[in-house]
């Protein structure tokens, strides 16, 4: 409400007209205006009149104005184009760009049709369901202009004319060029047409008035594409352009506004589907600081040793990202490394006790060297949580088995050092199940086996013992919102897994 | 000295609080339902319910069982009088070696006593953690759906615990 | 006629006899096949067996116990060896009990493999009970001083035509049963059949449902311990030095076990035991050499080794002129057997012997070989068969029974249950050996194929025992014994090269068996043995030889067979699944195979639907349906069984598995790297049509499947995506990389 008061002309023309003279009697305040005092007019009916119609005139104006601004004209369909129409060469290329840009996990459901629309997409203004980009010519973008699916890429604007939900990253795809995008283009329409219309978008009023996206859009949106940095190399940029663009990394790793907006502390950190998105700047809490090398191999296998295995929203972004050359993916780590800066020299340090502890044997890799004495203590004296740890995870966690199917350190893991206990609930509670017919690490669902305070004494250690920071607040409330399904928490499939097999949707306890 | 309820029955357990469950079952009470088949979660031969929820009973301490109710195949009927689940299998005649069945029907328990009408697809989801290598799936969903059926039929509870949390 | 019939009038098999004295209900007498010397062979394991009484044994108080040399794996046997029991004595099946191998007791039937229990020991069974049965009459008419031609037999009973009756306990004394069996026999007629052939429900199945003791995992004699091994990392590694010292102090831990190569830890509880092993194994120091071959390039490995080159066939005509010739190379991976419970044994050792409780498939060969290791008489060692989970052939069953036994003999007194972990089940067991095959062949312009040349390179497919230096216990020891040098399996059935001949017309044909003695990784008998990948190459070649002609491939193959009941399973498994009517599209497609295995046991036809995920490349078995000839089939139910299990098995063989090594170690380890199938890919359906042909000799059929279903498969996937992939497994990137974008 306090949006549509701060939008409506007739406050601020109330406030600043130098219509308002004095004498008329206070006129009864509205939408919690503040009270008018002198009014003055020739006569009080006709004044009232005159201002009403005047309000009317400027409310019309502005709306008409804002109308015309925010509306888009319908681009004419086409015949969809024969599959032949394409160079092949081109399609691959779109291929490996749909690949990195990651079109297929948000728009394919989980063994469903390929490019079929119809997930679901949880936002604060309500659940939104990802559209079929197949070329189906009634319920797909088999009818789409090039000039349509361009517009609709760089400004969020369907072919119809309608403004498309920023849960659509076109505030990213808005970077790419020219030739990527026909590439894209290219790519999608030689795609298996389907027959299929996503379930209707579950959004209040008013947010249900897709021209309101306008204004988002005029306060958020800056439209592409992707212009070089002159002070920085060409592979800054191309990783600039990657991150940015294609690859949108920011829309998970980066907080937002109110309104849904990313907001100016790039990378700082969000939340993503129920999971932690770690923070890819200087805040990064990964206990051993990343290096280009680290991050070079996590992308490209999902995993690394001293950093953390990605089974969450990271897990399908990876699989996606074997379509990228590796030159390209240098220029991505190359760009983060930016981002990440260098750590500080007790952060180092610290890193480098630990990382000799680990190799020492230790297997516990205690963060702190205090905590190796807890550690030590006889059974009686544990926590329940230390108890629970030693039983149920040591014998896999401290096995030493090499990753990625060994049960990774937790001391070098970042889950235990991240913002919230979230990840590190959602792995517990759901497990990592097994891929379909492929090598994967698969870790046992433990929901059934805990119950509510036996997992918050278990997570309490896990902080204590293997974390860095502050122990996590809210924990209670975390694990009764994932137990109670309200919000399902997707585990993808490992590094080289079918996308489309494996996905565990809980909500319901296996 | 550790309290645990195993198909109803009160034991006491003399044995250190991190031995997984699977051992107490086998050694310490002589429960044959309860297999190993990897002691990883990889699996599902151990698989028994804790509180209704199927559990992977080689890597559950009994530790973690204190006021917890456990229920083993032998929970879910006799040799003499099988329970539905179990009449179902035989009936279907859905085993080879037999060694993973007894996990499967815990799975299959669990899931009936939260859904009396899964879907093949749910029955399939619900099953995904029990491994067969023998290739019986084909008559182990047949059996679960003839379960379904006697469940419904009879119209009785299935035999063992509660609903999950 | 008043003169007493004696037992040896009644067996003395002369025709006239048998004839006069067979009611309507008997055949005439089924014979073994007959030896090129003087006497007719006794049928099946009476062959080695000759005495009754080692198959049938009848007590006083009537009670009947059937004794077998084989085992049950989960295949049924049990109650198919009953089921031929019961209904050739006429005896009530609920009253006959079942005694499985027991060197102690029954006789020696080899290993229970190569699908031969039916054949061989069933067999036996139904003669010996046939001729038992004549005994029994025979007896009866003594005491009544009539003639047996008017009498029946039901229930367990002899019953003259004026209602006397006498219970076979009643008629039993001594050593009525301890006779020598005759060629011939009674045999009752299959249209009388009330037992046999019927779909009865198995007899295991209940216990094994409610928690009752099954299983090699459930004994438990008084006062048992509970052991691990701790095996070396790799095959090359050596213990270099391990401190036992701080594991000894372990609470309940009894003894460290130390010989050679060979460790292991002895406690009085199984999870002590379990740390225990955990914190010895992380005690010991190996030396580790990289004895593995490069796994990058496996075929080319297998076939630049030495090999021994055996032409298993050849009438290889002159070349033929024109045609067209086609040709393709196949290969395969390691394989693993992947018992889903690891394998396991228990040992006593006492002053009077060594018991063995073991699943091994062969109680006998075992026993000879722990003998061996530990220099005792074979006499003081008793190997007793009890069940482990499904084997699918030479699993780590008989090594850990040798474990049992060196630990046992450091244990006296007590009995020692060892239990293998996943992880060692998985990298110790013997895998199925990595092939390669090659074929060309020319069609003529007829669509006929008339020259073949297949070969086929292979390790051998057989290390079972035979000696204890086929045990891993006995070469580990300080002492070791040496693995025996390998040998092929002959024809006919084959090892590397089993079904390596195929069952088609071929007038000018040629199959060369590469034997390749050296064996990079520990290989044995893996189901089906070498007929997996020859019948894979075999059906898929002949698909593409078909395609290539522009033939149905179902109608192309029965122009190429004679065999009259293999053109009869193939029409059948045709028309079940709608052959002919069924529209392939994109990547959806049809495939068809066909194969007898070891072109002597069971006929086997499997069409498939294949469904392939463009994107992925992910391929799903939609629906398989098979036809089988197993002979006379004794359990209907059972067969069926086998073949829906096989088909599900090949798909995970043929779909995802393969052993994955460096060159130190397995790395393939548990399910997490070796995943199989589990319940998402199990297809919508799977028939089995059985065709009964009663009468006739009981087919092996526990292994027809393996084969005709992964070729069924690649020809299914061929035909939805236009791709023809040859080395197995077909994986999804495999798949997708042939499909492309």
């Amino acid at each position: 409400m306090v949006l549509l008061i701060c939008l409506d002309p007739r406050y601020y023309l109330a406030r600043q007209t130098g219509k308002l003279t004095r004498g008329m009697g206070t006129l009864q305040p509205r939408w919690g205006l503040p009270p008018c005092r002198q009014w003055d007019c020739q006569s009080k009916p006709m004044a009232i009149i005159r201002i009403i119609a005047a309000l009317a005139i400027v409310c019309v104006v502005v709306v008409a104005a804002f109308v015309a601004f925010a509306w888009r004209s319908p681009i004419d369909p086409i015949n969809r184009p024969d599959t032949t129409a394409f160079d092949p060469a081109l399609v691959a290329r779109g291929a490996q760009l749909a690949s990195a840009g990651n079109c297929m996990t948000c728009h394919t459901l989980p063994g469903g049709r390929a490019f079929a629309g119809g997930v679901a997409v949880a936002t604060p203004v309500g659940i939104l369901h990802s559209t079929n980009i197949t070329p189906d010519a009634d319920t797909g973008i088999g009818a789409w202009s090039p000039a349509a699916f361009t517009r609709a890429m760089r400004e969020g604007v369907d072919r119809a004319g309608r403004h498309l939900y920023p849960a659509f990253p076109y505030d990213h795809f808005t970077l790419l060029d020219d030739d990527d995008l026909a590439a894209l283009y290219a790519f999608l329409m030689t795609r298996e047409p389907v027959r299929a219309t996503s379930p209707v978008n579950e959004v209040t009023f008013p947010f249900n008035q897709r021209l309101l996206i306008a204004g988002w859009k005029l306060l958020f949106l800056r439209p592409g594409p992707y212009k070089a940095d002159p002070a920085h190399t060409a592979s800054w940029n191309r990783g600039a352009y990657l991150v940015e663009g294609l690859a949108h990394c920011g829309a998970c790793h980066t907080p937002r506004n109110l309104l849904g907006a990313e907001t100016k502390s790039a990378f700082a950190g969000g939340d993503t589907e129920g999971w932690s998105a770690y923070a890819l700047n200087s805040a990064s809490p990964a206990p051993v600081p990343w290096d280009s090398d680290a991050l070079h191999f996590y992308l490209r296998n999902g995993w690394h040793g001293d950093h953390g295995i990605a089974r969450g929203p990271m897990a399908p972004v990876i699989n996606n990202l074997d379509a990228i050359s590796d030159a390209d993916l240098g220029a991505v780590v190359g760009y983060f490394a930016d981002i990440l800066g260098k750590p500080t020299e007790e952060r180092r340090q610290a890193a480098r006790a630990l990382l000799e502890r680990v190799r020492a044997g230790d297997q516990s890799g205690a963060a702190k060297s205090a905590k190796t004495a807890a550690q030590a203590a006889s059974a009686d004296e544990q926590t329940p949580g230390a108890r629970i740890y030693q039983s149920a995870c040591a014998p896999c966690h401290e096995s030493g088995r090499p990753l990625p199917f060994g049960g990774i350190n937790l001391a070098l893991s970042t889950g235990p050092s991240g913002p919230n206990a979230r990840n590190v609930l959602n792995v517990v509670l759901w497990g990592l199940p097994a891929a379909n017919g492929e090598r994967a690490p698969i870790m046992p669902a433990f929901a059934g086996s805990l119950n509510d305070q036996q997992l918050t004494e278990l997570l309490n250690f896990v902080r204590a013992q293997f974390g860095t920071g502050s122990p996590w607040t809210g924990i209670e409330n975390d694990i009764r919102e994932a137990r109670s399904g309200r919000r399902p928490v997707m585990i993808s499939p490992a590094h080289g897994s079918d996308a489309a097999s494996a996905i565990a949707s809980q909500g319901d306890t296996q | 000295m550790m309290k645990l309820d195993i198909n109803g029955a009160q034991h006491e357990i003399d044995e250190d609080p991190d031995t997984p469950l699977l051992y107490v079952l086998r050694n310490n009470l002589a429960l044959n339902g309860a297999k190993y088949g990897c002691g990883l979660g990889q699996c599902g031969a151990c698989t028994v319910l804790v509180d209704g929820e199927a559990v992977f009973s080689c890597l559950i301490p009994i530790l973690l069982l204190e006021s917890k109710r456990v229920t083993t195949v032998e929970g879910l009927g006799t040799i003499e009088n099988p329970g539905p689940l179990q009449r179902a299998f035989i009936e279907e005649q859905a085993a080879q070696c037999g060694y993973c069945i007894p996990g499967m029907m815990m799975r299959a328990q669990a899931l009936l006593q939260k859904n009396a009408r899964p879907s093949d697809a749910d029955i399939r989801k619900a099953l995904a953690p029990n491994l067969c290598r023998c290739g019986t799936h084909v008559r182990i969903l047949r059996a679960v759906r003839r379960a379904v059926a006697l469940m419904q039929s009879a119209s009785m509870a299935p035999a063992g615990e509660g609903r999950g949390q | 006629m008043t003169s007493a019939i004696t037992r040896r009038h009644v067996l003395a098999g002369t025709g006239a006899l048998i004839v006069s004295f067979c009611s309507s209900s008997r055949l005439l007498a089924q014979q073994g096949p007959a030896a090129a010397g003087n006497a007719p062979p006794l049928p099946g394991s009476l062959k080695t067996s000759p005495f009754l009484d080692s198959w049938i044994r009848v007590d006083a108080d009537g009670r009947i116990t059937i004794l077998t040399g084989k085992c049950e794996l989960g295949q049924g046997i049990k109650t198919a060896l009953l089921q031929i029991a019961a209904e050739q004595l006429d005896a009530p099946f609920a009253s006959l009990k079942l005694i499985t191998a027991d060197t102690a007791v029954t006789a020696n039937e080899g290993f229970t493999a190569g699908s031969h229990s039916m054949q061989d020991s069933g067999t036996a069974i139904m003669h010996a009970a046939a001729q038992v049965r004549a005994i029994l009459i025979g007896e009866a008419a003594a005491r009544w001083g009539v003639p047996p031609e008017t009498f029946k037999t039901q229930d367990g009973a002899v019953v003259a035509a004026d209602g006397r009756h006498l219970t076979y306990g009643a008629l039993v004394a001594d050593q009525l049963l301890h006779v020598e069996a005759q060629p011939r026999s009674s045999l009752k007629h299959p249209t009388f059949f009330k037992v046999m052939g019927k779909p009865i429900p198995r007899v295991d199945i209940p216990a094994k449902l409610t928690g009752g003791a099954a299983y090699v995992q459930d004994v438990r004699p008084p006062g048992m311990v509970h052991a691990r091994i701790v095996r070396p990392p790799g095959y090359g590694a050596s213990l270099a030095n391990v401190d036992t010292a701080a594991v000894e102090k372990m609470p309940g831990v009894l003894k460290v076990v130390r010989d050679g190569n060979f460790l292991a830890v002895v406690a009085e509880r199984e999870f002590q035991a379990i740390k225990a092993m955990r914190r010895l194994a992380a005690a010991a120091r190996w030396d580790e050499k990289a004895s593995l071959p490069d796994p990058s390039n496996l075929p080319a490995t297998i076939m630049a080794l030495p090999a021994q080159s055996t032409a298993i066939l050849d009438r290889r005509q002159r070349a033929v002129s024109g045609g067209k010739t086609l040709q393709a190379t196949y290969t395969r991976p390691y394989q693993v057997h992947g018992s889903i419970g690891p394998s396991c044994a228990v040992a006593l050792l006492e002053n009077d012997g060594l018991t063995v409780w073991t699943h091994t498939q062969g109680v006998y060969p075992d026993r000879q070989a722990i003998a061996e290791m530990l220099k005792l008489a074979p006499d003081r060692v008793r190997c007793i068969h009890a069940e482990g989970s499904g084997c699918y052939g030479h699993n780590g069953a008989d090594d850990a029974a040798a474990d049992a036994a060196l630990i046992a003999r450091a244990f006296r007194g007590r009995p020692v249950r060892v239990q293998w972990m996943r992880e060692q089940e998985h990298a110790w067991e013997p895998f199925g050996p990595a092939m390669v095959s090659k074929v060309a062949a020319v069609l003529d312009d007829k669509a006929n194929i008339v020259d073949w040349d297949y070969a086929v390179w292979s390790n051998t497919h057989t290390m079972r025992p035979g000696g204890a230096g086929a045990l891993l216990a006995a070469q580990h020891m300080a002492q070791p014994f040496a693995a025996p040098p390998p040998k092929p399996i002959p024809q006919p059935e084959g090892g590397g090269d089993r079904n390596a001949i195929p069952l088609y017309r071929l007038p000018s044909a040629r199959v060369t068996h590469h034997f390749v003695p050296q064996m990079p990784l520990r290989v044995s008998a893996l189901r089906a043995l070498g007929a997996y990948m020859n019948v894979f190459s075999i059906e898929s070649f002949v698909d593409e030889l078909a395609q290539a002609a522009g033939a149905d491939p179902v109608e192309f193959r029965l122009r190429h067979l004679d065999d009259a009941r293999a053109k009869d399973v193939v029409a059948l498994a045709s028309q079940r699944f709608g052959w002919d009517s069924f529209r392939s599209e994109r990547d959806r497609g049809r495939g068809f195979a066909f194969a007898r295995y070891k072109n002597l046991a069971a006929y086997c036809a499997i069409a498939a639907e294949v469904q392939v995920e463009h994107e992925s490349g992910r391929a799903r078995l939609v629906r398989a349906v098979a036809a089988l000839d197993a002979g006379q089939a004794v359990n209907p139910d059972g067969l069926v069984n086998q073949v829906e299990g096989a088909i599900i098995q090949s798909t995970s063989w043929t779909l995802y598995e393969s052993v994955s090594f460096d060159q130190r170690r397995i790395t393939s380890i548990d399910w997490s790297t070796y995943p199989i199938l589990r319940f998402d890919a199990v297809p919508d359906s799977v028939e089995v049509h059985v065709i009964d042909r009663p009468g006739q000799p009981f087919l092996g059929s526990g292994e027809a499947g393996q084969g005709p279903a992964a070729a069924a498969i690649a020809n299914a996937i061929a035909d939805a995506t236009g791709k023809r992939l040859r080395d197995l497994p077909l994986t999804r990137q495999r798949i997708k990389a042939a499909i492309g974008v």
